[in-house]
């Protein structure tokens, strides 16, 4: 394996191992800001208890997840340096008010959830607790700022003098933070998230009640995290919708990827697995119209006329046109400020060409279509355990809500079993997102084979398995600690009876 | 001046006190000065040296500008690339 695949694998292992933490810290706080509102409108003191257990393992999940998302940004400097010298400002501001905001938001208002609970004033303390959540889910938002650009390169224009993509005006850094394809990212992700933290709550909910303990709280702890699931998985579904379209719209390679469809037309078919599909489905979560044109990967590779009756260029075309956008910056660079009419004539060859500049450093069209078998399979992956988590969810709602739940095992194990199935459901989710977009580090204007900073394989590889080493010793410990407060159980009233 | 120092005090106690009697959450602190400790002084110093550390703007650029060029079709004719 060379340097580009062992970065891109070091990268993935980054990425999936802090989006291990992220959503159950989006989910979890989300439930316990309910539950301590609960608190404060009931006056009752089993809401505290209740919210203060799950606050423990949201800490416990906290603490191991902390600044997790700071290796990425090491790895931007050491295995993607051309990259992070590209994009510049566009990234280097979301990411700083990513941080600052992350500093400042969670050092205070998590110090004050954690240690506040008899130092201030009961509803200083729930805000805390809610402004816990929301700045996560701010952080979350820039991040996904900077990520929606690389998916959809809006706003930004290429500098050949810095050799950067830069925001040239406040209504340029508008359209960067509104980018459609970072907006949908950002609800599909965070609420995903909450669908992590409501079946977390419900599956060890369900684990009390087959252990046959803390009924009440188990059975009140289902019903707040069965509804801030379902909640979340309707969320889900709705941001889900306007991925599709935006996929189809900015990224139709990868939604054809994602459907395993070679050649498209109208009406076209959404594909269950392989033999199994729905009759102009596909036309539909794509376009919302069941005659919309979707392509496929070889009308993507051949040009085509999307919806709007844009022609599409061919991939050859494309590659054609970057080559010649690169050949300009050749040019443009050797001149200097030697001629500037040569300078001014090369500029505009290369600013006409430019959005295809990504395309000038393939060496053929099919470089542009990612490994279709990981992304169909991924999606599939995603959407059904998406859909079952929500079918336990419900059913735990409402048994929940009948109080009928201590004879369901069945249910309580599939809730249990919930788990370890919704952080699967949620890393295909990023592996569609993310293998998806292959060959692109960012869509159309730079591949991942320009990306790389020049690294050996040998180093690239030793670092990967340092970082497993690292990763899996942590991951052991929080699971430990976190299996320890799960077992030792709730301070509430009920008695523990094993 | 005064309300200030009084209200960073105030903080400041906030965080000894709470650190002081803390309980169960005193392993996740030593967890995320271990893993602090490990990400900057390990990681960083040793594995994580940024590629372009110690280079000027303008340096950074020359080598990205580079690396662009290199994978583009070298053969440029400036004449060809200037006909309509």
């Amino acid at each position: 394996m060379d340097a580009i695949l062992w970065s891109r694998i070091q990268f993935a292992m980054t990425a999936a191992y802090h989006w291990l933490f992220v959503p159950l810290t989006l989910g979890l706080a989300l439930v316990m800001a309910v539950m301590e509102t609960l608190y404060l409108v009931k006056k009752d003191e089993f809401w505290k208890k209740t919210a203060q257990f799950w606050m423990k393992l949201f800490a416990v999940n906290f603490a191991v997840g902390i600044a997790t998302g700071l290796i990425l940004e090491f790895e931007f400097g050491t295995n993607w340096s051309n990259y992070s010298w590209f994009v510049g400002d566009m990234f280097g501001a979301p990411l700083a008010i990513e941080g600052i905001l992350a500093f400042f938001m969670e050092a205070t208002f998590f110090a004050v959830m954690f240690f506040g609970w008899n130092k201030v004033s009961p509803k200083f303390h729930l805000a805390s607790t809610w402004l816990t959540g929301i700045g996560a889910t701010i952080s979350a938002y820039w991040i996904l700022v900077a990520n929606g650009w690389m998916q959809n390169p809006v706003g930004t224009t290429f500098n050949p003098d810095t050799v950067r993509s830069e925001m040239a005006s406040a209504a340029a850094f508008w359209e960067v933070v509104t980018n459609p394809v970072a907006v949908s990212k950002f609800f599909h992700s965070v609420t995903s998230g909450w669908v992590t933290g409501g079946i977390f709550v419900v599956g060890v909910s369900a684990w009390y009640l087959l252990k046959g303990r803390q009924k009440k709280f188990a059975v009140k702890s289902m019903i707040v995290g069965g509804i801030v699931g379902l909640v979340g998985s309707a969320a889900v579904m709705l941001s889900g919708d306007s991925s599709g379209i935006h996929a189809a719209e900015f990224q139709p390679m990868k939604l054809a990827a994602a459907e395993g469809l070679q050649d498209g037309g109208r009406g076209a078919a959404f594909t269950i697995v392989p033999g199994v599909k729905v009759p102009k489905m596909l036309s539909i979560l794509a376009t919302h119209d069941a005659n919309g044109y979707v392509p496929g990967i070889n009308d993507i590779l051949k040009g085509y006329t999307d919806n709007n009756g844009n022609v599409v260029p061919s991939v050859a075309e494309k590659m054609e046109r970057g080559r010649k956008a690169l050949d300009a910056l050749e040019v443009y660079r050797m001149v200097g400020d030697q001629d500037d009419e040569l300078a001014a004539q090369v500029r505009a060859i290369l600013d006409e060409n430019v959005q295809y500049m990504g395309y000038g450093h393939l060496a053929k069209p099919e470089d542009v279509v990612p490994p279709v078998g990981i992304v169909f399979w991924a999606f599939r992956f995603m959407i059904g355990i998406g859909m079952l988590v929500a079918l336990v969810l419900l059913l735990s709602l409402i048994f929940g809500w009948k109080d009928k739940l201590e004879g369901k095992k069945w249910l309580l194990w599939a809730a249990v079993i919930c788990i370890p199935l919704v952080y699967i459901g949620g890393q295909c989710g990023w592996i569609v997102a993310e293998v998806g977009r292959q060959p692109w580090t960012i869509q159309g204007l730079l591949p991942v084979n320009v990306a790389i900073s020049n690294l050996s394989a040998g180093a690239v590889r030793t670092t990967f398995f340092v970082f497993l080493a690292v990763f899996a010793l942590f991951l052991i410990i929080e699971i430990r600690i976190m299996l320890g407060a799960i077992k030792k159980g709730p301070d509430t009233v009920e008695p523990v009876k094993e | 001046m005064g309300k200030i120092a009084n209200a960073a005090s105030s903080v400041w106690r906030f965080y000894r006190d709470s650190f002081r009697e803390m309980t169960w959450g005193r392993p996740l602190v030593w967890l995320i000065l271990l893993k602090l400790f490990i990400l900057f002084a390990v990681l960083r110093v040793f594995f994580f040296k940024p590629a372009f550390a110690g280079m000027t703007e303008q340096q950074k650029s020359e080598a990205v500008g580079e690396r662009l060029i290199q994978h583009a079709d070298t053969h440029v004719d400036t004449l060809d690339l200037l006909k309509p």
